[in-house]
């Protein structure tokens, strides 16, 4: 190492970038953003934490969830936003303009939020075929029509060839809660069923069979659908045993998988989790491909599914009520929360060994044999 | 699923961790070569399952592990260049050099890209022909035949844009270090399945023999490792040190010989670092004089680069089985897959990241409420 470049790491440790320097506000230790920053793993909680929450910090925010919960004028609102970058733009069993609709539906309706208004944002790439953007926005109308949910207003930035990847589309959203529910990533409690919606990995997998250098054919679709109707059937259950309560959280787990959300879950609960890896549903074509690849399907992204966190008095009622309903059909109860090892999730393996399941540090990375 | 759901049935697994605990009588060290070995066994918890007299430790057959340092700093100098397209496999991109990785010369602006295959690099060269296309050619006997099929299509198609960095390595060299060393613990075997699908097990035999140890060529899934396992313990308890094939469902005695053939035309035996460890005689392969057109250390003028490695990290006694990564004191703490200070914290199949990312960092305590049923 250089020597100048020793100063530079002494004055970094100094200004309290390591691990034992005060800080004030904590220094992000990367010089460059990385892809992992985009992955939902550590990388990205450390982005999130040191970049953005530190200056933005409120109570609101910090609770972390995939949607604010605001009190307005006596109302409950939730409201969200997300960003679609897929590529490649169109794949099986759906589009960029079906994840930009069903993403931020989903984020609301796992707030246990009825969806009301969304707001599109299109960043256009210079030579984009229009005749594709019209078939991207007429796939968002259609899922817009589909979820019950109006566009109401929205913006378009069209950038210089090369500055975008076709197109990139933000959108916001916001929905009425109408019922008592408090969903929120810190009320799992021991005892409380993990409760999954169906098959993992299908959008992950399906996005990486399309992606140019691995293209592999496969039957496989995207998962991806608006999850507000299921909800509405899970919440109607609790409610009918009593026990809206006893729906303590849900989240829809995308980028990062079920691995992921379910390590948010146990820290921000300061619980631990105990899964059982027989009770994951994965489809044949998943496994494959992820056996083929070296990865696992716990950390690969979702689209139209959700995990629930549930009190194990109405556990049983509202896994029936998921079962009834169409995006419900393969629900499961995984695992449960347990009181020991907060923070962690373990999983008790189909040979019957115990792994612990942690956050991935940044993307999953296919192995060399 | 079919082919893999046999090899990961609980009930059997109980069967035979049953049967090793009744042929073991006495303390056996027993080393897994291959880090797809350790991986699984890691992942699926079997070392959790074996009575307390079988200890495991984990070997050097992790090609992104044993990449030497300078090899690493040499990709990342060609993956600099402007001109280069820099391919890689995928786990090698978070390896680090002495500075930074190739995830962050990508983000520095570096055409740094992952190919699943190494002939995929011929379709890139094709497609800029102003560019030149480096391969990261590293692995053991496993990797050889496909890297080995590049240089042998690229010259077949005349293509002058593309060339091979090559850090190659093979097993029985390593393996006969370990037994060598004055400090070695390893009594044992499991032999690495897919190099021998290539290579076959024939040379193994005169290693088992000279040093009195069994060597049990096996498989990846869960009851492969059991069942590799319970064959080494029964020869150990027998006073045996023989070659068997417990993968035989995969692999012959002599291996598959058009892949040798192609590996012998393109590659010949030469001396290899290997990190952590040195410098072993005639452990790796290097480009035949007919194909020095394409090593890409020649072309870009790399050769010269030499670095050694951090001194409190012990990644070459842990690829020795000396060690295990809870016995480093930076593992988990100053070393973790975040800011991994040694390519064994490094691939999934390092034993220091499988470690940790399967909590083994954490104290035996934390973990006494998960396995049993309640």
């Amino acid at each position: 190492m250089s020597s100048a470049k020793e100063e530079e790491r002494g004055a970094a440790v100094e200004a309290g970038a390591g691990p034992f320097g005060a800080c004030p506000l904590p220094i992000f230790d990367h010089p460059q953003i990385v892809l992992g920053h985009g992955s939902g793993g550590k990388l990205s909680a450390e982005l999130i934490e040191k970049v953005f929450v530190s200056r933005f910090r409120n109570a609101t925010l910090e609770k972390m969830d995939d949607q604010a919960v605001l009190e307005v004028a006596g109302a409950r609102l939730a409201f969200t936003t997300d960003s679609f970058v897929v590529t490649p733009i169109f794949f099986p069993g759906g589009d960029i303009g079906t994840l930009a609709v069903n993403g931020t539906v989903n984020d609301l309706a796992v707030g246990g939020a009825k969806p009301l208004y969304l707001a599109a944002a299109f960043i256009l790439e210079e030579g984009l075929s229009a005749a594709d953007l019209a078939r991207v926005v007429d796939s968002m109308a259609q899922a817009a029509a589909n979820a019950g949910v109006q566009f109401v207003t929205g913006d378009t930035k069209v950038v210089n060839r090369g500055k975008g990847d076709k197109l990139f589309i933000t959108t916001t959203g916001i929905g009425l809660l109408d019922r008592p529910t408090q969903l929120s990533a810190d009320r799992a409690r021991p005892g409380d069923r993990i409760l999954l919606s169906g098959t993992i990995g299908d959008h992950g997998i399906t996005i990486l069979s399309q992606r140019e250098g691995l293209e592999f054919d496969t039957t496989l679709t995207s998962d991806c659908a608006a999850l507000h109707g299921l909800v509405a059937a899970m919440l109607d259950a609790a409610q009918a045993a009593g026990g809206l309560d006893g729906m303590r959280v849900m989240r829809d787990p995308t980028r990062g998988g079920v691995a992921t959300v379910l390590n948010e879950v146990a820290a921000r609960s300061h619980a631990g989790m105990v899964l059982r890896e027989g009770d994951i549903p994965v489809r044949e074509a998943v496994r494959g491909a992820c056996e083929m690849l070296g990865l696992d399907p716990l950390y690969v992204a979702n689209e139209g599914k959700l995990v629930a966190i549930v009190a194990p008095e109405i556990a049983d009622r509202v896994l029936a009520a998921m079962r009834q309903h169409p995006l419900g059909a393969d629900s499961r109860i995984i695992g449960e929360v347990v009181e020991q090892h907060a923070g962690m999730v373990l999983m008790k393996t189909s040979v019957g060994g115990t792994r612990v399941v942690d956050v991935l540090f940044g993307e999953q990375l296919p192995r060399i044999c | 699923m079919k082919y893999l759901d046999e090899y990961r049935d609980g009930d059997i697994a109980a069967k035979l961790v049953e049967r090793i605990r009744r042929v073991q009588t006495k303390p056996w060290v027993i080393m897994e070569v291959c880090g797809g070995q350790t991986h699984s066994i890691v992942k699926n918890g079997i070392d959790h399952l074996l009575p307390k007299g079988v200890e495991l430790v984990h070997g050097p057959g992790c090609p992104v592990c044993v990449t030497p340092l300078e090899m690493i700093d040499k990709a990342h100098a060609i993956a600099r260049r402007p001109d280069v397209i820099f391919c890689s496999f995928g786990d090698m991109l978070r390896v680090p050099g002495s500075d930074g990785d190739l995830f962050t010369i990508r983000s520095q602006g570096g055409d740094v890209r992952i190919v699943y295959s190494p002939i995929d690099c011929l379709k890139i060269a094709r497609a800029n022909p102003d560019r030149q296309v480096v391969f990261f050619a590293i692995g053991f006997e496993t990797t050889a035949p496909a890297n080995a099929m590049l240089a042998w299509q690229a010259r077949e198609m005349g293509l002058k844009n593309i060339s091979l960095l090559v850090s190659h390595v093979l097993v029985p060299p390593a393996m006969e270090a370990i037994l060598s060393s004055p400090e070695n613990r390893v009594q044992a075997f499991l032999g690495p399945g897919h190099v021998c699908a290539v290579v076959g097990y024939r040379e193994y035999e005169p290693l088992a023999a000279r040093f009195h140890v069994p060597i049990v060529v096996t498989g990846f899934e869960p009851l492969d490792i059991l069942e590799g396992i319970l064959m080494v313990v029964e020869q150990l308890e027998e006073g045996r040190a023989e070659v068997e094939n417990q993968y035989s469902r995969v692999l012959a005695r002599g291996g598959n010989r058009p892949a040798q053939d192609l590996i012998g035309k393109v590659f010949e035996i030469s001396d290899r670092k290997w990190r952590g460890v040195g410098t072993i005689a005639q452990s790796g392969f290097r480009l035949r004089d007919e194909f020095r057109e394409f090593d890409a250390e020649h072309r870009f003028r790399v050769a010269a680069i030499d670095v050694s490695e951090p001194e409190i990290c012990i990644a070459g006694q842990i690829l020795q089985g000396i060690k295990k990564p809870h016995d480093c004191a930076a593992f988990g703490t100053l070393c973790t897959p975040q800011h991994p200070l040694g390519a064994t914290m490094v691939s999934a199949e390092g034993a220091c990241a499988a470690y940790y990312a399967y909590g083994r960092h954490l104290k035996e305590s934390d973990l006494v409420s998960i396995g049993e049923p309640s």
